[in-house]
């Protein structure tokens, strides 16, 4: 036995860690959540804030995060919808357009009595915009020398929701979901420190170790890769309860399933390195 | 040829054979859509159209394919169907590097620099350099709302001027011109870095690790959980700065601190190690979603 598992090839457990990730979400299966503190902090900050705030959302990421990333993307979009806020998108990554394009669809799709034809009065798209932590150093100190369109070409000082707009340090809240660089980090180094601005964020489980040192006193919360997204999403459930008929507002939920029989089988799967480690050990083969 | 190799051909042979036969013969993997129209107002006054008349294409499920206005979309379901073989494509690296592997690889470089460069062009080019330049232009050729009051703005005759430098790069000589410009960018990112750096990071997060071992609630009572926090974020933070600490030599109770350090250390690492793994299984059970959900239908 001892020997099977020495020489075991590693597509065996490439096929495992397949079986344990597509059964449970064939299956559907999906386990509570209960909020953590820097969730519940990402929730306040939102939901706190009076109907129809000034919500700046940043996406930055490309499809390729987009698993990680989009159910807390789409989790913001919602919550911001259902307080009737005021949302200007824009993103610091090309892809990121089409993420934007995204969450304007769930505007548009499930709150058409905000939102639809609402443009430029309740949402406005800003678009990408090149140059990294110097766009951010812009739009914080003087939004219209960075953008003086939208990304239909239209010019913000004949769109209402950006014509008296002069930064981004005028709105109440700040909130952006990353990918990596231009992003989470960034925002809070050029934006939300020196400046003070409430500033939440989604960002991916690599990030996430570099973004906790700045809580609370320079960032008000995260969400943490999949996991901070299925919390958010029960957070919204909670209180918003008409959303559990939803199945798109679950999106998160249902990946945390994979994620428990996956994790259970890598724990094991180390458990098991460590036995035959320490069998060779004793035979003497190491 | 070794048993496990013929083993894992066959599976994924078969594998994927199976997968495209359950997709022909059930008839899935084809996407519906139904026409959205839209009618806007022109924003120009001497426009001789004042209505523009288009439409846009909502994707909806292949129960209402029966439903009127719904029709079979072939450029989605081409869209639908390349995207599924390309994932299974890029998941053959599993079991080995292969043709069908890098050719998937070598098209998603591409298309992604591709997409990129095109997007900055009418986002940059376009629009924050052209139309500044020549808003009397663009307003006839691109951006027919801009305001007639808008002037040139000649201080963007610098970046224009910097980049044609930078491309300077490319001539057979003087390629040392394209110095000039990189050397200023340089710069520039740097002092921009380095004046957050200190506030945001330095100075920050000293404020943020000066913190009370000892919390008292207003009513006098002890904050016990809070008190044990701070203490371990102080403490690790001296333990850490010890052990990069390599101006006194680690002996005696300096070995001590610099050991409780690497413990923080390897926690640390322990949990990026975590926060990773769960954002990869994310990923992969993102794609899987779409093959089982979108493209086979179960």
């Amino acid at each position: 036995m001892l020997k099977i598992l020495q020489n075991l090839d590693r597509r065996w457990i490439f096929l495992l860690m397949f079986v344990a990730v597509a059964v449970p979400l064939i299956m559907g299966t999906t386990f509570p959540e209960t909020p953590s503190a820097q969730v519940t902090a990402v929730f306040d900050a939102v939901d706190n804030l009076p109907d129809g705030s000034n919500i700046f959302m940043a996406l930055d990421y490309d499809p390729a995060s987009a698993g990680e990333l989009q159910p807390m993307a789409s989790a913001f979009t919602r919550h911001c919808a259902l307080k009737k806020h005021n949302i200007y998108f824009m993103t610091l990554w090309p892809p990121g357009i089409n993420m934007i394009q995204g969450s304007i669809d769930i505007l548009n799709e499930e709150y058409p009595e905000t939102y639809k034809g609402k443009y430029g009065t309740k949402y406005v798209n800003l678009g990408f915009r090149a140059g990294n932590e110097g766009v951010i150093k812009l739009v914080v100190e003087d939004l219209k020398k960075s953008y003086t369109t939208d990304i239909h070409g239209t010019n913000l000082d004949n769109i209402p929701l950006t014509k008296n707009l002069k930064n981004i340090q005028q709105v109440d809240l700040l909130a952006n979901v990353s990918a990596g660089y231009p992003g989470s980090q960034e925002w809070v180094l050029y934006g939300s420190s020196p400046f003070d601005i409430p500033t939440v964020v989604g960002c991916t489980g690599v990030q996430a170790p570099i973004m906790l040192p700045y809580i609370p006193d320079q960032l008000t919360g995260m969400l943490a890769a999949i996991k901070g997204a299925a919390e958010y999403e029960q957070a919204i459930i909670n209180h918003y309860p008409e959303l559990a008929k939803n199945p798109k507002a679950k999106e998160g939920l249902v990946r945390m399933g994979p994620q428990l029989v996956a994790h259970v089988l890598l724990i094991s799967l180390i458990a098991l390195g460590n036995v035959i480690y320490f069998l060779e050990r004793r035979q003497g083969t190491t | 040829m070794k048993q496990s190799t013929i083993i894992w051909t066959l599976l994924m042979v078969f594998g994927g054979l199976g997968l495209i036969s359950v997709q022909l013969s059930k008839g899935k993997g084809e996407v519906y859509v139904r026409e959205v129209p839209v009618e806007a107002k022109s924003s120009m006054e001497d426009s001789p159209e004042q209505i523009y008349r288009w439409s846009t294409y909502k994707q909806v499920s292949a129960k209402e394919k029966e439903n009127p206005g719904v029709s079979f979309s072939f450029s989605r379901t081409l869209g639908l169907w390349v995207s599924a073989l390309c994932t299974l494509a890029i998941f053959s690296f599993l079991y080995g590097d292969n043709p069908v592997y890098k050719f998937t690889e070598a098209v998603f470089v591409g298309v992604s620099a591709a997409y990129a460069m095109v997007v900055s062009f009418w986002t940059e080019i376009v629009t924050n350099l052209y139309a500044k330049l020549m808003p009397g232009l663009a307003r006839i050729t691109f951006f027919p709302d801009m305001d007639k009051k808008v002037e040139a703005d000649l201080l963007y005759l610098i970046p224009l001027v910097l980049s044609v430098l930078l491309l300077w790069r490319l001539a057979p000589k003087g390629n040392w011109i394209a110095r000039w410009p990189l050397a200023f960018f340089i710069g520039a990112t740097a002092g921009i870095r380095l004046v957050s750096y200190l506030e945001t990071d330095f100075i920050g997060q000293l404020q943020s690790t000066v913190m009370p071992f000892i919390v008292f609630s207003a009513d006098g009572t002890l904050l016990w959980i809070k008190s044990l926090r701070n203490t371990v974020v102080v403490v690790g933070v001296l333990s850490c700065m010890v052990y990069f600490f390599f101006s006194v030599e680690h002996e005696g109770i300096i070995k001590y601190i610099s050991r409780l350090g690497i413990w923080f250390l390897m926690v640390t690492f322990g949990a990026s190690f975590a926060y990773t793994v769960m954002g990869r299984i994310a990923l992969l059970s993102a794609r899987l979603d779409f093959l089982f959900k979108d493209w086979l239908g179960i």
